[in-house]
């Protein structure tokens, strides 16, 4: 079957050349096109106001009242919607108990203790696990999956959880990824063979994945608080239906890729469908399945700390209350204890996903039960000594408070520290591209037609992938400004504009100078590595720290958070320029800055790119966050329709933002695309992660 | 060159009589667009221009072919030439577009989804190219496996997998993991699962061409150890023409997805049907492909002549005249001489190269 495959390879390669000589000629007719639209464009923009309004600002008569459509939509499925047996309203509150009932068990045993009875009536049957079984545990299970290094790593971030009094509100944290985990990876996968088996089911889930990985986080939660209420098991909901998507994708990634063989293997060897599946591939895609895990570990923590604005508790309401509150020192140190969380579930998963069965000598099989489960039984051992122990000496079975350090004063002071001895100079640098940067290019923006805007964005899509792209960018920027979005769309544009450019001026260098040096690389990928694990909300605390509230401060956030990929896909693209084209140019006497210039940066082009897309896509999911600080863009309108539950608005300035990262995906990658076909590279994988 | 004797040159030294245990009659697959429903039986073979009008790619092309019990039955391409399509249309891996396949006389085209499952799970064995052993199985749990699929009881599957283990010489490796052995052992290891139900028909799908040439070597050399005690019928995929003159009774060259020859590694290298054909014979020395009995005379030789079997190569036979003899005995399976072979015959076949 690959002599065919290879075959028709050629086929196409054929037809990619003779494309490629043809196109010569058009390049002048697409500068034509280019120069008179943009002529129009300017026109429109200088003197069309008068002329033609509607051009700027959407007639009211002309808008599409999505919001209210929703909203009643919504509120016809709480209220009348009924499947003969029962009401939709039912059918959510049984899908809360499905997830209530593990969660109160698993915080009973992480955090409460299991209680009999309601209220202040209620009995402790079983007291929480020992915060010294829970560190022995993890411990033991960094042990087990990564050797001492891994274990020393584990339980010093959970100790360090201990030890700065953070340790209850990490358990509730703990307990809900601990029940969202499993059901988003079971779904993702089921979802995944789903995909796999039928093509139908592929096509028709493939755009819902898409925009459901666009839309903003916040959006998910207005729907399901209207529809499960305020409190932990909306959270877990909301935290189950973020993670879905990246599970399901990249388990059809991983089923995908079990190779051809085999699958022919067990169609010779007469499995049934089932086994197939079970026996064949499911094993076979274990490793591609263990990434996804980690991922929706990762996504998990992320979104519970964001859910707490809907009443998941733990470590992300701290954070929450003291940004309210604006208490620095205590939203310091949950935001630490987020981090200490994120490194320690990680790097567990990760080492888990990296195991590799390994063969145990001859005659394992006739030990005893210590021996062929040491971890199983001493992990069990450890609970049930921690807990006795506890029964004894209440130091062990919670961390005696005494004992705790805390660091709030010392964050307040180093914040007061900074804020006395350099307020003017941080204040100049902000007011200074305020007033330069940010401002002028914000009344620009909002000043642009959206007519104008639309034809500029259809023609690039035109230039860039075809007719298809032009279509799908310009009816999605058509139902931003119907639905009425558009000046807080061009808010949201113009701030993750500035924070891109800022991401990539900051983050490309340090690609370039990291990858080619070696142990500079191992730091930065560290770092980078680190930095991509922490979930957004930690990077609000820094900022507002230094720049309190406002513009500036959401742009500062949005660049720590969204420079990673910047850094990661410039050094892996330049890492990954075939060595003999370098060679070729040493040879050739080019100089290290011609090296650079003229051979490493063009071939790594299209990574690079790939790499501001990927930049392009975080800022976007962090700029709703920083509606936290006080923007005016859709992502304040999110958090409004948050805090009035208006499902409405809610989803329509949500799907706004989706759209405007689904335009920028589609052009960049067609952009990438384009320029590795003319490289003659191989295609690259989607720009999503 | 010697006259070939025309009675004996077509012989096939190891097939047995009676019909052809796999036989596949104007077996036909075309890829493409359309491919499914496209006529072929107005179709002349050759004529691929009619095919690539229609957007289609003939990866086989009106085969027919017939494997005889116990036979080595090597299919020898180049990429591209479809044999692998073919190998998998004979296992029903690929549907072919037309044609009839029939193992022991039942056309596998028309065996239900369930039977096809029976004969694959009892029948027939197949060795890939890449191993394709499930990593987090260890060597035991992968040579059992297909007994596990069918159901087989843990205590018997893994008595007849490690019988299997042990053949290949594998003994003591039982509880490693694919990735902790070599490429060749991990080779044995899918010798040995493809061969724990003992299938009566065994395809090996370029079973050696991912291995080192050293290794390769090695390993055809256990194959042919391993036949010698199995007397398996196989359909053997290979690029390598010193392969399969090596390992072959019988060798079918295909070319743009058709046979171009079919034939005992001496008829190709004798009578090539084509330049393509006498391409790949043009470096292959005679003497290790023609056999006795296509260069003896018929007659008896004097009694004292030492002797030899009439199907080993004549290079096995040459050594026997070093000390100056002029004449060997042939004779044939049952040991009686079936006729005499002169020095001035031997010499002729080893100038030829």
């Amino acid at each position: 079957m690959s002599d065919v495959a290879s075959q028709a390879g050629r086929v196409i390669d054929a037809g990619a050349i003779r494309a490629g000589t043809s196109n010569a000629p058009g390049k002048t007719a697409w500068r034509i096109a280019w120069g008179v639209a943009l002529v129009v464009f300017v026109m429109l923009w200088l003197f069309g106001k008068p002329v033609a309004g509607w051009a700027f600002d959407v007639p009211r008569a002309w808008r599409i009242p999505v919001q209210r459509w929703i909203s009643d939509a919504m509120k016809w499925l709480v209220d009348d919607a009924s499947f003969g047996l029962f009401s939709f309203t039912d059918l959510t509150r049984f899908l809360a108990t499905l997830v209530e009932v593990p969660y109160r068990l698993v915080l009973g045993l992480l955090s409460t203790g299991i209680m009999d009875g309601r209220g202040s009536s209620a009995q402790e049957i079983l007291p929480p696990l020992s915060w010294l079984a829970v560190i022995g545990v993890v411990a033991l299970m960094g042990y087990f999956a990564g050797g001492r290094r891994l274990a020393f790593i584990v339980g010093g971030c959970f100790v360090f959880l201990a030890v700065f009094g953070q340790w209850d509100s990490a358990m509730v944290t703990l307990a809900s990824i601990l029940i969202a985990v499993p059901i988003g990876v079971v779904g993702g996968l089921l979802l995944g063979l789903a995909a796999f088996r039928w093509r139908a089911v592929d096509i028709a889930l493939r755009p819902l994945l898409d925009l459901m990985q666009t839309v903003p986080v916040f959006a998910y939660l207005v729907p399901i608080l209207f529809l499960f209420g305020f409190g932990p098991t909306s959270a877990i909901v909301a935290t189950i239906v973020y993670a879905l998507p990246p599970m399901t994708r990249i388990s059809l990634l991983a089923l995908k890729g079990v190779p051809d063989e085999v699958h022919e293997l067990g169609r010779m060897t007469g499995c049934s469908r089932r086994q197939m599946t079970w026996r064949i591939l499911v094993p076979s895609a274990m490793p591609g399945l263990m990434i996804g895990v980690n991922q929706v570990i990762m996504l998990s923590l992320n979104m519970v700390i964001i859910a707490s604005m809907i009443g998941a508790g733990g470590l992300g309401f701290d954070v929450l209350a003291a940004l309210r509150r604006l208490d620095i020192g205590a939203g310091f140190e949950a935001g630490l204890a987020i981090v200490a969380l994120a490194i320690a579930l990680d790097r567990l998963s990760q080492a888990f996903a990296a195991r590799r069965p390994e063969h145990v000598a001859a005659g394992a099989g006739e030990k005893n039960l210590l021996a062929r489960h040491p971890y199983t039984v001493a992990g069990l051992a450890l609970i049930v000594a921690g807990g006795l122990a506890g029964l004894v000496a209440a130091p062990l079975q919670s961390y005696p408070e005494a004992l705790q350090i805390s660091t709030g004063t010392l964050g307040s002071d180093l914040v007061s520290w900074i804020n006395i001895n350099f307020f003017d100079q941080l204040e100049a640098v902000k007011n200074a591209l305020l007033l330069n940067v940010l401002i002028p290019v914000k009344r620009f923006l909002t000043s642009l037609p959206w007519v104008g805007v639309t034809g500029l964005l259809a023609l690039a899509g035109l230039r860039l992938g075809g007719w298809r792209l032009a279509l799908l960018v310009s009816v999605l920027s058509c139902l931003i400004a119907f639905t009425g979005q558009w000046e807080k769309a061009m808010i949201t544009v113009y701030l993750c504009g500035i924070s891109v450019v800022i991401a990539s001026l900051v983050g490309i260098p340090i690609g370039v100078l990291a990858a080619g040096r070696e142990r500079l690389w191992k730091f930065v990928e560290l770092v980078v590595d680190t930095l991509q694990t922490l979930p957004s909300f930690v990077y609000l605390m820094p900022a507002v720290m230094l720049f309190r509230v406002g513009d500036f401060t959401a742009m500062i956030a949005v660049v720590a958070y969204a420079v990673a990929p910047a850094i990661r896909y410039t050094a892996y693209g330049l890492r990954r320029v075939d060595p003999q084209l370098v060679e070729a140019g040493v040879v050739a006497g080019a100089t290290p800055w011609q090296l650079l210039t003229k051979i490493r940066l063009k071939l790594a082009l299209p990574e690079i790119l790939l790499g501001v897309n990927q930049t392009v896509m975080l800022a976007l999911s962090m700029l709703v966050i920083t509606a936290l600080v006080g923007t005016r863009d859709l992502g304040q309108e999110v958090y409004i329709a948050l805090t009035k539950a208006d499902t409405g608005r809610g989803l329509v300035a949500g799907l706004s933002v989706a759209f405007i990262a689904i335009i920028a995906d589609r052009l960049i990658s067609a952009g990438a695309n384009r320029i590795r076909a003319r490289l003659g590279l191989p295609e690259g994988e989607g720009g999503h992660r | 060159m010697t006259q070939p004797s025309s009675t004996t040159a077509t012989q096939d030294p190891s097939a047995g009589d009676g019909p052809p245990k796999l036989e596949c009659r104007s077996v036909w697959k075309l890829f493409g667009a359309g491919g499914e429903t496209y006529r072929v039986d107005a179709l002349d073979a050759a004529d691929n221009a009619a095919l690539a009008r229609a957007g289609l790619v003939g990866a086989v092309r009106n085969v027919n072919l017939g494997v005889r019990e116990g036979e080595i039955f090597v299919i020898m391409g180049l990429s591209g030439s479809g044999k692998s399509t073919l190998v998998r249309c004979l296992s029903r891996l690929v549907e072919p577009t037309s044609g009839e396949i029939l193992f022991n006389g039942e056309n596998l085209l028309d065996a239900s989804a369930k039977r096809m499952i029976e004969i694959r799970r009892h029948h027939m064995g197949m060795v890939f190219q890449h191993f394709a052993l499930l990593p987090h199985m260890s060597v035991l749990g992968n040579v059992a496996f297909p007994l596990e699929v069918q159901g087989v009881p843990r205590a018997e599957r893994e008595a007849r997998a490690r019988k299997m283990i042990e053949l290949v010489g594998l003994d003591g490796r039982e509880a490693f993991y694919p990735r902790e052995l070599s490429g060749g052992q991990q080779q044995r290891v899918g010798i040995a699962r493809s061969l724990a139900v003992e299938p009566e028909l065994w395809f090996l799908d370029e079973p050696f061409s991912a291995l080192d040439p050293l290794i390769r070597r090695e390993m055809q050399d256990e194959f042919i150890r391993l036949q010698s005690v199995l007397r398996k019928t196989i359909v053997f995929i290979t690029h390598d023409f010193d392969e399969a003159i090596r390992l072959a009774d019988r060798i079918a060259i295909m070319k743009d997805g058709a046979v171009v020859q079919t034939g005992t590694p001496e008829d190709l290298v004798l009578r090539p049907a084509d330049a393509y054909v006498a391409e790949f014979t043009r470096g292959v020395s005679r003497s290790k492909v023609v056999r006795v009995a296509s260069v003896m005379q018929p007659g008896e030789p004097s009694s004292a002549a030492p002797s030899v079997m009439e199907n080993v190569p004549v290079a096995e036979a040459a050594p026997l005249f070093a000390d100056g003899v002029q004449e060997l005995c042939v004779t044939g399976r049952d040991q009686r001489p079936v006729g005499r072979l002169s020095r001035q015959a031997v010499a002729d076949v080893m100038m030829l190269g």
